[in-house]
């Protein structure tokens, strides 16, 4: 539903020399059924992803969700199984990837321009279980012309959470307006995440309650020229 | 009946629009983390109290039998009376047993979650007691007849403009609404009871095995009027609040108050270690000390699980959970709300009713980063969700992520499913955020983002 940000990011990595496989693993990463307890189900998908990934060096995901599926759960999907030593192996070669800019590539400047004041959404996997705060932020205070102001509730989770949006849509969705009412008081123009599932989740309210803000993935910012 | 999970989705979605209960929880909140945070900098280390705490907890849990059997010879050393309860039924029998034996007519009780778990004050006003409890908190939701909100903030979810109503309609006495007034209504009306109270009914924060002691933090003094006033004491307590050594205090007793109420320390810190000695000037006459089993040596059994028994009921995972604000305490229906209690709930009372507490998380892990003994709160959330769907799969979900497993393994077919969701997206959008929109649950509230006319695969190999 966001091809902008896997183009985003290859214009990025070429820009900076590298170059870019996508790989032939499956579209999902079985977050959905391991998330719903369904964890036989969720390692038919898993599996498939352990195979078609292990012979890359690097693994880049432009999303701190799908990121700590791969890098934090497969591991406990995978403990005592055969596959245990694989996900072990996968997870040290994954990165989100902001952070794999900031602390792998030592990379904090890309030269972009984007000339708005933003606001930034800690995506809570990327936040709590792949500790990525800084390596954003980093990124975005290059960033020329952009503005960053913090809002209060920039840790506070904006109610997506996958298969819980649909299953408890009025808990999701009460959710949703702290974090938008806490944006808007920063008065920015733009939300900016490392998760296009949390901005769908914020635009989608924003945008329904008729609210003032656009949202944006961090790395269509950094591939702008 | 309603079940548990179908009265927890009305509640839930009665009480997350309510923009009145919101401002409310967010007034009461409004200055927690600040202050917490600022009161945590006063540990020269804070990880590492968290590491100690979990470490001493962890110890004391897959140690319990012998710090418990510690415990009670040096209570009893002393002349307290200790009795064990496996289940809740037993633990009131007990209680009422004392009771009996010594004629009682009046109970007051100070703060005890344990208490709320056995379900102790409707029983005893069912068998013709008086109860009182002494906590202004508790007292407030006692007069409503409500449950606690919150497992140290009892009355969280009232405003002062509430008490004042609440003591009008259930005291017929009129204070006004400022706090100070509201309290010396409800110490003149607790004062005479504890005057005529027969017994007195406590929890424990605490209970330290090397000297067999109970430890009672709290902030009104209310607890220690429990304690001292009537004749007979009564300390209900879990067997999973043992700590090993005295000085272990003296990380838990700050580490409980900062992450409960941003304090450095509550007011008044008191051990209990047995009956009025011969050479002593007060204190009960009789010490009664009930341990509290009811499925807490089921979670000690879940390797998986076990460090939950760590809990020090600090209520810090409910302060910063989203769901816990949003939805508030009453929805969970639980003696234990919030992350913890959605944890150990299935464990005290089954996993079939009680899963749905698990699956209306987005585990967003605020909890587990919050604990103070660092329990994995979030993680265990999902290895619920896990043993609930084995114990009691739902066959929509399992077929569903069956069928799903083939579509996201082979890409012609993901490809054929983009196609065909673009023109399901055209047909949807005619009933967008209507009842029959498939997408409903979501719409209802939320625009979708529309499908992109080519995705990042296609782009990708035109490019090629
Ligand atoms: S689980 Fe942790 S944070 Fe929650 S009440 Fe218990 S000790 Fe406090």
């Amino acid at each position: 539903m966001y091809p902008k940000v896997g183009i985003s990011l290859v214009t990025i990595f070429e820009k900076l020399g590298h170059q870019v496989v996508i790989a032939d693993a499956p579209a999902c990463c079985g977050q959905p059924a391991f998330n719903s307890g369904y964890w036989d189900e969720a390692r038919l998908v898993a599996v498939k992803v352990l195979e078609h990934l292990k012979d890359a060096e690097v693994i880049v995901i432009p999303s701190g969700s799908c990121g700590a599926m791969l890098k934090v759960f497969y591991q406990e999907l995978f403990t005592g199984t055969e596959h245990e030593a694989a996900a072990a192996e996968l997870a040290s070669k994954v990165h989100e990837f902001s952070s794999f800019l900031v602390n792998q590539l030592g990379v904090t400047d890309l030269g972009a321009e984007f000339p708005h004041t933003v606001t930034f959404h800690d995506g809570c996997h990327g936040l709590r279980e792949l500790g990525n705060k800084l390596p954003p932020r980093q990124l975005l205070a290059n960033v020329r012309g952009l503005e960053l102001v913090e809002m209060d509730a920039a840790e506070t989770c904006c109610g997506f959470g996958g298969t819980f949006s649909a299953k408890f849509p009025a808990i999701s969705t009460a959710m949703a307006e702290v974090k938008c009412a806490s944006a808007l008081d920063t008065k920015t123009e733009y939300i900016v995440s490392c998760d296009s599932s949390c901005l769908m989740q914020i635009q989608g309210l924003a945008s329904r309650q008729g609210q003032p803000l656009k949202t944006i993935h961090l790395a269509e910012i950094l591939a702008r020229a | 009946m309603t079940s548990p999970a179908s009265q927890f989705t009305t509640d839930a979605g009665r009480v997350a629009p309510d923009l009145r209960h919101r401002g409310i929880i967010q007034a009461a909140m409004g200055k927690y983390e600040t202050v917490r945070d600022q009161r945590k900098k006063w540990f020269q280390d804070w990880e590492g109290a968290r590491n100690l705490a979990a470490r001493t907890k962890f110890e004391a849990v897959n140690h319990l039998d012998r710090y418990l059997e510690e415990f009670v010879s040096k209570l009893e050393a002393r002349g307290t009376k200790v009795h064990w309860a496996s289940t809740s039924a037993q633990a009131r029998e007990i209680i009422f047993s004392i009771l009996r034996e010594k004629d009682a007519k009046v109970v007051v009780k100070s703060k005890a979650m344990t208490s709320e778990e056995i379900h102790l004050n409707a029983a005893m006003a069912e068998a013709g007691y008086e109860v009182v409890e002494s906590d202004l908190g508790e007292f407030i939701v006692q007069l409503r007849e409500e449950a606690p909100y919150h497992l140290v903030f009892p009355a969280m979810h009232l405003t002062r403009g509430d008490i004042k109503e609440t003591f009008e309609d259930k005291l017929h006495i009129t204070s006004s609404d400022n706090p100070e007034d509201l309290t010396m209504v409800a110490r003149r009306v607790l004062r005479e009871k504890y005057l005529q109270a027969d017994v007195g009914i406590t929890g424990a924060n605490f209970a330290v095995a090397e000297t067999g002691m109970i430890s009672i933090t709290e902030n009104e003094g209310n607890a220690r009027l429990t304690a001292a006033l009537p004749k007979t004491m009564i300390t209900l307590v879990g067997i999973e609040k043992v700590l090993p050594r005295i000085t272990d205090l003296a990380l838990f007793l700050p580490m409980l108050a900062v992450m409960g109420t941003g304090q450095a320390l509550t007011c008044y810190n008191t051990m209990y270690g047995g009956p009025r000695q011969a050479d002593e000037a007060d204190g009960p006459e009789e010490f009664h000390v009930v341990l509290l089993d009811n499925h807490r040596t089921s979670l000690l059994a879940d390797a998986e699980q076990r460090d939950a028994l760590g809990c020090i009921r600090c209520g810090a995972c409910l302060n910063v959970c989203p769901i816990f604000k949003n939805i508030g305490g009453h929805t969970y229906s639980t003696t234990y709300g919030g992350p913890i209690g959605s944890v150990i709930t299935p464990h005290l009372r089954g996993l079939t009713q009680w899963k749905h507490l698990s699956d209306a998380s987005s585990l967003c892990g605020a909890c587990t980063e919050t604990c103070p003994v660092k329990i994995d709160l979030h993680h265990h959330l999902l290895q619920n969700r896990r043993n609930g769907a084995k114990l009691k799969p739902s066959l929509f979900q399992k077929t569903a992520f069956k069928l799903f497993a083939p579509v996201a393994n082979v890409r012609v077919l993901w490809s054929l499913t983009t196609q065909l969701s673009r023109i399901g997206m055209k047909v949807r959008g005619l009933v967008n955020g209507s009842i029959i929109d498939p997408a409903h649950a979501w719409t209802k509230t939320r625009e979708l983002p529309p499908i992109a006319p080519q995705s990042f695969r296609e782009w990708w190999k035109e490019r090629q």
